[in-house]
């Protein structure tokens, strides 16, 4: 006698402690196993865009800090301002191109650790979120020190930063270098080796190549499955042509190749501050002659940077005046979530959080 | 005031009208109603109150709603370095079981109905702190915006407002203090059986 069966439909709804956000997954369940996924965003849609519209390009930096990935806001300044500076023409010294380079990857480390930690503690391991959280606190000491903030910064500055670091402060940098050295295998302990770890993880959420680069998937996910572009090696920006560093690429795609890049990353980024400590010249940092209300001239221009998340461009329309005329965000994260449905297809409901963070999406990302 | 009936935010109803009070048939409200008559009665209702706010606010069990930035700086607030698990406060994930609702970051239009769902779906007693200038006000997100609400309270009533762009955790910390503060001053037995509060 066959069993009756029917599908679900699970709603993940907006509250939820794994959906790293405000995001609402329709899940169409047969069983244990994922049918469909349908995500439902806009629940932290913030009308940035518009919002733009109304402000000076300062103004927007602020704006950006906030309204677009919270958790990398120095990489969304840099994306804006570098559509603001391309198109301005406004050179930047060169001691703010290294200061830049450096709070960069800083900013880049601080966000692959709230990853690490707020998804491990989705699948289990709690301790990893304690101590991803501690390690995190030093970086934003030294981000409060220097930028007087500790998750939105406002540092950056057409044609510069906005103040010079205080002394001693690349000391304490250097110093949370080496100890982070020793934390990343600590990690790597916990993790990587554990057999728990990797039943949850190796060979689950598999992302093709060939759906990867149809689906527009890029930073750590695309590298992930297989994909070998980097826009700071491809079109690099800042002092990032100067600076030597690998770019971890992973065959397999699937979650565990997801954190073996983002680990490696964190490792990259400790190599390129201190290659950017140890080439920091001294000097002006920030372009003379930039008035506050800055007008650029008419025009539009796309520019990209490597945010955390990914490719982040911004395609800026100018028409001369104070406000832009049209900003529009290419999100990471919105691409990559949009090959969820492909990963998750297949899977037990218990992999659905495991795959849902490996793909580190923010919602304010994905919204705007 | 104690009981927190004072109207918040824009065209509030207060607290008290919201949530009706139990009928007063329970038979801990009639106990409380035969206790507050006898002489000297009201000591022994105060210092039971007191023990019993004293546990409430001691063992705030939040839903932690964090929507945006301010949730990252919660998530530090419940971490290592500002461990809100030293004055009882221990993140729940449904409703259900949780007694403050942490509105931490900006709130949309189309998340004010499941936030409103969610505040009513948890039992009484229950408590919102507004973690931030988006719950609290909009924030920066007030002008030239048509998706943000203009505060959280405009959904929900609100006890304690942190304000900050993001508070930090420490804000947070002082923010839950002042609740419990608040939550110990709570005529609460009394409040249960409808009797008068306190002068």
């Amino acid at each position: 006698m066959a069993l009756r069966t029917e599908e679900l439909i699970l709603n993940m709804g907006p509250q939820h402690p794994s959906t790293h956000g405000v995001l609402r997954l329709v899940v169409t369940l047969e069983g244990e196993n994922v049918v469909d996924v349908a995500p439902d965003i806009g629940y932290l849609h913030s009308s940035v865009e518009k919002m733009m519209e109304y402000r000076t390009y300062i103004q927007s930096i602020s704006l950006a800090d906030r309204g677009m990935d919270y958790l990398a806001a120095l990489a969304n300044e840099m994306a804006l301002l570098r559509a603001v500076e391309t198109l301005g023409k406004i050179e930047t010294p060169q001691r703010a191109q290294w200061l830049r380079t450096l709070f960069l990857e800083l900013q880049r480390i601080a966000s692959h650790l709230v990853w690490l930690g707020t998804w491990c503690i989705d699948i289990g391991a709690t301790t990893v979120f304690l101590w991803c959280f501690r390690e995190r606190e030093k970086i934003i000491e030294l981000m409060e020190k220097s930028t007087g903030g500790r998750l939105h910064y406002v540092y950056f500055r057409p044609g510069g930063v906005y103040e010079d670091v205080p002394e001693g402060w690349t000391d304490g940098v250097l110093a949370f270098c080496d100890d982070f050295a020793q934390r990343i295998v600590e990690y790597e302990g916990l993790l990587t080796a554990n057999p728990i770890f990797e039943v949850r993880t190796k060979g689950i959420g598999i992302l093709p190549r060939a759906t990867a680069i149809n689906l527009g998937a890029s930073g750590p996910v695309g590298r992930a499955s297989g994909i070998d572009f980097d826009v700071r090696k491809a079109f690099p920006y800042e002092k990032y042509a100067e600076v030597e560093f690998d770019v971890p690429v992973r065959q397999e795609g699937d979650v565990f190749a997801r954190y073996q890049v983002r680990l490696e990353e964190m490792r990259q980024s400790m190599r390129i501050i201190r290659q950017c400590v140890a080439k920091l010249p001294a000097g002006e940092i920030r372009a003379p002659k930039v008035p506050i209300t800055l007008r650029l001239p008419k025009g539009e221009i796309y520019t990209r940077t490597e945010s955390p998340r990914g490719d982040l461009g911004i395609y800026l329309v100018s028409e001369g005046g104070e406000h832009p005329y049209r900003v529009k965000i290419r999100a990471p994260a919105f691409s990559n979530l949009y090959a969820l449905t492909e990963m998750m297809r297949g899977w037990k409901v218990a992999d659905v959080i495991a795959i849902l963070g490996s793909i580190d999406i923010v919602l304010s990302d994905v919204d705007r | 005031m104690p009981d927190g009936a004072q109207p918040q935010g824009n065209g509030q109803t207060a607290r008290s009208e919201q949530s009706p009070k139990p009928s007063a048939a329970a038979p801990i409200d009639r106990l409380v109603e035969v206790v507050d008559a006898l002489p000297g009665g009201s000591v022994i209702l105060t210092t039971v109150e007191h023990v019993l706010n004293w546990g409430r606010a001691s063992s705030i069990w939040p839903l932690t709603f964090g929507l945006a930035c301010c949730a990252i700086e919660m998530m530090g607030a419940f971490a290592g370095r500002f461990d809100l698990d030293r004055i009882g406060v221990i993140p729940r994930a449904t409703p259900r079981q949780a007694d403050l609702i942490i509105v931490a970051g900006r709130a949309t239009i189309k998340i004010a109905p499941i936030v409103r769902r969610l505040w009513e779906q948890m039992p009484e007693p229950k408590y919102v702190i507004s973690m931030g200038s988006c719950a609290t006000c909009g924030g920066p997100f007030y002008y030239d915006n048509y998706s943000i609400l203009k505060g959280i309270d405009t959904v929900i009533p609100v006890d304690v407002y942190v304000p900050g762009c993001p508070p930090r955790p420490e804000a947070l910390y002082e923010g839950v203090l002042k609740l419990q503060e608040k939550i110990k001053a709570e005529p609460f037995l009394r409040r249960r059986a409808g009797l008068a509060a306190p002068a």
